[in-house]
């Protein structure tokens, strides 16, 4: 693939990549665009652990701390660790039901290049000088009382970007329920495509309140408009509970992909059909259906009155049973199985002890009461890195070795892959696990510095050197990436030996249809099953080979998104410049005529044929099982 | 041989106790060594729950201990193809029903004291005559400082909150510009104060403040509110109930007459502080600028910088070097020196507690 | 898929909006975005309830004095019957009449046409009274809430004239038939959104 790219030219390789609808290119973006900020926002990180080195730090100004933290929250989780796990939804997900595609292969390409401008337009105000700096909660009186352009580009930004989320979370949807191979039926999914279906559906419930808190924040701040200005009858709470009607459930969103990958390893690397299969599946549903219910426990201390206070508590603490459903069902997989310490493993086994730890505090700050203590100060901030990294980041990581093979058709250094992890878990430990005594000690979060003499100086020293452990992992990746990629030894369909979904029984790459003849499952790890009744392929098919109708590529998206790009600094400047209007209704017209144009043209796809596909399945005989 | 033992074990004990009295923090602000009723409540659920949760994390990793050591390839062999079990309904009721159990144990005490915490009812209770039966202190947060208005008693007080022992002392908190967090996290846990309503709570000093390493309790804004949020500190006076109420009366007297230790500074200050800045500790909340008139018995310049003159005067000359984003202009070129040594020293000889 | 395939109405299918995969994803995705905006509007109508009568102190409007039922009564028959008409439009692109579904269709936007009208007085009558977007959290609330149903309203009318315009001259096919068909679930929506609207802005704003 990459030799022809590179025979046509890198302006033919970039134009395809801007134009393409493929499932696995798109999910390859999302990935590059999702590492990509994620070093950013660990940038960020880095320069926050600096600054609280030690006391009366001044290496950053106040005010630059709160954009760092602002810009280091929302990077994180909107622009680093959704777009990764996309990344996999996306690659991987339609190979595990056995589909060639998405449902709708245009309307994931825009979904990408939302997130990308989005994330783009967000970090642009780095350059302006005008940062973000309420918070990635963006609480209203503060957002509003927020002088310059940061928090317009934050309300401009996330906006872009949400709507691409939300247009990926119904287009997995669909290809969930419409596009499974024959005889996958929904108790034979693989977990992973479990764990997309409902993290795709909370998308679609949750997003639409972000939507709407973020135009009441765009227009109060930059239309004139009275939602958050209480001098005015607005009222800051109502964005408190828009925000977290969003915000609770987007932690699910992030975190049940990732136990979806874990899932996957725990299976593959103990040689042993996942423990407990439908509880798993009913976990993950409650779990999606409890996150909808626990908003308010992020809103202990506003003042809602004990009897909400009461429900949210028991409700919030309800949700730790299916979660501990599925950490039981994980251990009883390993149990009796064969356990292999690849790299994989090493991150799955590395989360379960982590991701108890978060849990676990999870419910302590669930207890209202104490939680009056704990809100908002160090001991949330070790919460929540306890679960984010410790679950979804190990997750991330995780996947990255594990298909690293599926999606480059080259293996991840092993060695390196340990050392990445050992670096990364020790300094997450050692960054995270004191934290939450500087929260019992009295330390507030999103403080720029503190004074001496509090007791907060040794535990803040240790924090910040975790921090140092846990960037030398990811450099050390980012090298495992660069070695791997040179060196590019070629690898088959199954390389960890034991994979048993139909992703597996494909080669490394899969070609661009994905699947010769659509395959027909016979029951969960269909790929085992096969091989353990000795068809060494692990497939077996459905169909004759015949024609396959495949999608046109199109650069409609990038324009549509390039439009709302536009219109975005439009509406950010239309009140102190007189360009600003015009900006904002061209970037509007631009986006939707692309729109009308993309509706008028008929785009019917094209058609592989049946001797294509012939010939590629000879050629893959005659270059042996590789 | 045994006294040598004896001697480790103590030194061993010793060495164990220090370790668990710095993983309580400091007196003065750690939840860890609750000083008042309501964070006594809050540290027993802490304890409580974190028993709990330390069982389960014990249950899993002993599992997860005896999985990774029994169930290895390399002890199992490279051909080794384990059972394919697929679950077994047993496990998993008893992993739903054991959380649940737990579960039940922890929400119980919960709701309890959610209710016992959020009981407010007796704020509005007066005695025969009329008077109010509990002290009721209104606290307004502003842009980063805190101001404590005591209606009942008449009197106003800023940064510094002056309260009595071993009762209970009701708060109506509110933000006068952006929210802001009310917490003393040694006497119990937080509460917002929101720009559109009034939150109300109460808190119990159990302990007075005077044998603290710096004779008070650290209170702090737990909001992200701007710049200088990390800077919004406050500090928490406790006296016994007598010495509140002289200094309760003592505050009143001010409107009369303010002790005046250098009179060309008070004359600076009425040329430039004064608009802003009272030195009468009678009144309500709603002033610019925080109330001086206890200025002198203070803990901390502007909330955390040492209570000496030289950081009064660095704080006067140029307040948004030092605090940035607070509303107070600079006076470095409107002050010359002489009239700042004045002016310190007159600010520091405001005092109620002589 | 062939676009020139050629149907009678006997080998018409009977589902012909989900007769091809492409067909049926479009038809569970349109649901499923439904769904989502069904969610938008349920936060609009909430913060809608919450700043309902809130302004500044002095704040001189009410539901009670602001709204008027006739006119608002009105716009709730055109736009009910509208959704009639589009009821009309699919059981002709279900017996494959292609003529008539267009007319009804046509009389579908024409309606929907007239309703957006009568909004346009509606809130251009408010702003010369004062009650302007920025007046009041009141003001914000109502015109996001009703002005998004009108956006989608007019969102509505393109598409639906693209659609017409477009297919004009090239009959039914399995092709187009989706595209009829999601409008007119979107436009039920709109008309469901609208009933919504009608009761707890307009109605217990007058009575309530």
């Amino acid at each position: 693939m990459s030799s022809v790219a590179q025979k046509r030219g890198f302006g033919a390789a970039l134009w395809d990549w801007m134009t393409t609808v493929d499932h696995k290119k798109i999910g390859i973006l999302y990935l590059i665009g999702g590492g990509f900020f994620f070093v950013v926002g660990g940038i960020e990180a880095m320069i926050i652990r600096l600054q609280l080195l030690k006391p009366n730090n001044d290496l950053v100004s106040a005010g630059l701390f709160n954009d760092l933290i602002t810009m280091h929250g929302t990077t994180m989780i909107f622009l680093a660790a959704m777009p990764i796990l996309f990344g996999f939804m996306n690659y991987i997900m339609p190979l595990q039901i056995g589909a060639r595609d998405v449902a709708f292969p245009f309307i994931n390409s825009l979904g990408f290049w939302m997130f990308f401008f989005g994330g783009l337009f967000l970090n642009i105000s780095w350059l302006i000088g005008q940062v973000p700096d309420a918070g990635w909660t963006s609480y209203a009186s503060l957002s509003l009382a927020s002088t310059g352009h940061g928090i317009d580009f934050y309300a401009i930004g996330l906006q872009i970007a949400g709507g691409g989320t939300l247009m990926a979370g119904i287009n997995f949807l669909v290809t969930i329920i419409n596009m499974r191979a024959p005889g996958m039926t929904y108790m034979r999914m693989p977990l992973f495509t479990w764990t997309t279906f409902v993290a795709s559906a909370m998308i679609l419930f949750a997003f639409p309140p972000l939507t709407v808190g973020l135009f009441f924040l765009t227009f109060d701040r930059m239309f004139g408009g009275n939602f958050f200005d209480h001098q005015m009858g607005g009222n800051t709470i109502i964005w408190e509970h828009i925000f977290w009607i969003f915000g609770h459930p987007e932690v699910y969103i992030l975190i049940l992909p990732a136990f979806g990958i874990f899932s996957e390893i725990f299976s593959i690397f103990s040689r042993k059909r996942l423990f407990g299969y439908p509880a798993m599946v009913f976990a993950t549903v409650l779990i999606g259906f409890l996150g909808f219910m626990v908003w308010a426990h992020h809103m202990f201390t506003v003042g809602l009155g004990p009897t909400a206070n009461a429900i949210f508590a028991v409700a919030t603490m309800a949700i730790a049973v299916p979660t501990g459903v599925k950490i039981f069902n994980w251990l009883l997989t390993i149990w009796g199985g064969s356990i292999v310490l690849t790299t994989p493993m090493l991150y799955a086994l590395g989360f379960i002890p982590s991701f108890v730890m978060g849990g676990v505090t999870g419910v302590m700050q669930g207890a209202a009461p104490l939680d009056y203590q704990l809100h908002d100060s160090y001991f949330i901030v070790a919460h929540f890195h306890y679960v984010i990294v410790g679950g979804v980041v190990l997750a991330i990581l995780a996947g990255v070795h594990l298909y690293w093979p599926k999606m480059f058709g080259t293996m991840l250094s092993e060695t390196l892959g340990k050392i990445t992890f050992v670096f990364f878990f020790v300094g997450f430990h050692c960054t995270f696990l004191i934290q939450h005594w500087l929260g019992f000690w009295g330390m507030p979060r999103r403080v720029w510095t503190y004074m001496d003499g509090q007791g907060w100086n040794t535990a803040n020293l240790i924090s910040s050197i975790g921090a140092l452990l846990m960037a030398i992992g990811v450099i050390v990746l980012v090298i495992n990436i660069i070695m791997t990629t040179v060196k590019n030894v070629r690898i088959g369909n199954d390389p960890w030996g034991d994979g048993r979904t139909l992703e597996w029984a494909i080669p490394s790459p899969p070609p661009f249809y994905n699947f010769t003849q659509t395959p027909l499952v016979r029951g969960l790890d269909t790929v085992w099953i096969e091989k353990q009744e000795g068809n060494a392929t692990g497939l077996t098919f459905a169909e004759p080979v015949t024609d396959i109708h495949m999608p046109n590529g199109s650069i409609i998206p990038f324009f549509m998104t390039f439009g709302l790009f536009i219109a975005g600094f439009g509406a950010m400047f239309h009140q102190e410049t007189s360009w600003g209007l015009p900006v904002l209704i061209l970037g509007l017209a631009w986006t939707f005529v692309s729109m009308a144009m993309r509706s008028v043209k008929d785009d019917l796809g094209f058609h592989v044929t049946k001797e294509e596909i012939q010939r590629d399945i000879n050629n893959a005989h005659k270059g042996g099982q590789n | 041989m045994m006294k040598g033992l004896k001697k480790w074990r103590l030194f061993s004990l010793l060495a164990v106790l220090t370790v668990f009295l710095a993983g309580c923090g400091q007196q003065e602000l750690s939840t860890l060594l609750p000083a008042g009723q309501v964070g006594k409540d809050q540290f027993k659920l802490l304890m409580l729950s974190s028993g709990i949760m330390l069982f389960v994390i014990l249950v899993v990793v002993v599992i997860y201990v005896v999985a990774l050591i029994r169930f290895r390839r390399s002890k199992l062999g490279e051909d080794f193809v384990p059972e394919q079990v697929e679950g077994s309904h047993k496990l998993e009721l008893v992993w739903t029903i054991i959380p649940i159990i737990l579960i039940i144990i922890l929400a119980v005490p919960t709701v309890y004291y959610t209710y016992k915490l959020g009981d407010v009812k007796a704020m509005e209770e007066v005695d025969d005559e009329g008077n109010a039966k509990h002290l009721v202190v209104d606290v307004t947060a502003k842009l980063y400082w805190w101001e404590f208005e005591y209606p009942d008693l008449g009197i106003v007080t800023a940064q510094e909150l002056v309260v009595p022992t071993k009762e209970k002392v009701f708060f109506n908190l509110k933000a006068a510009d952006v929210k802001h967090s009310f917490w003393i996290p040694a006497i119990g846990g937080k509460l917002d104060t929101n720009v559109e309503n009034l939150n109300k709570f109460f808190l119990t000093f159990d302990q007075e403040s005077k044998g603290l390493k710096d004779g008070v309790f650290y209170g702090k804004c737990a909001e992200l509110c701007g710049p200088s949020h990390s800077l919004m500190d406050f500090k928490v006076k406790t006296l016994p109930r007598d010495e509140f109420n002289a200094w309760a009366k003592n505050m009143k007297a001010t409107a009369d007459e303010t002790p005046v230790a250098n009179a060309a500074g008070e004359e600076v200050f009425k040329q430039s502080c004064i608009t802003c800045h009272a030195t009468s500790g009678a009144g309500s909340s709603g002033a610019p600028g925080p109330n001086l008139a206890a200025f002198g018995d203070r803990n901390r310049v502007a909330g955390f910088l040492d209570h000496d003159e030289e950081h009064l005067k660095e704080w006067i000359k140029n307040p948004q070097k030092v605090k940035p984003g607070n509303k107070m202009p600079s006076f470095e070129n409107q002050l010359s020196d002489q009239e700042l040594d004045d002016l310190a020293e007159y600010l520091l000889g405001l005092s109620v507690e002589q | 898929m062939d676009l020139n395939k050629k149907f009678t109405p006997e080998t018409w299918p009977e589902h012909p909006e989900r007769a091809t995969l492409e067909a049926k994803n479009k038809f569970v995705g349109f649901w499923l975005f439904l769904g989502g905006e069904t969610i938008l509007f349920a936060t609009l109508f909430a913060t809608y309830m919450a700043l309902k009568n809130k302004g500044p102190s002095g704040f001189g409007f009410s539901t009670q004095e602001l709204y008027q039922l006739p006119l608002v009564f009105v716009m709730t028959l055109l736009l009910l019957t509208s959704s009639l008409t589009s009821v009309y439009a699919m059981h002709h692109m279900k017996n494959y009449n292609f003529k008539k579904m267009q007319l009804w269709l046509a009389i579908t936007a024409f309606l929907g046409l007239c309703f957006l009208g009568l909004e346009v007085y509606e809130f251009s009558h408010y702003v010369k009274e004062g009650f302007t977007f920025g007046n009041s959290a009141f003001s914000s609330s109502f015109f996001t809430l009703v002005g998004t149903h009108g956006f989608h309203v007019a969102i509505g009318l393109v598409w639906v004239t693209l659609l017409l315009l477009r297919n004009a001259k090239r009959g039914l096919n399995l092709y187009n038939a989706t595209k009829y068909y999601t409008f007119s679930l979107y436009w039920h929506f709109i008309d469901v959104v609208w009933v919504f609207i009608f009761t707890v802005v307009y109605l217990m704003g007058v009575i309530g």
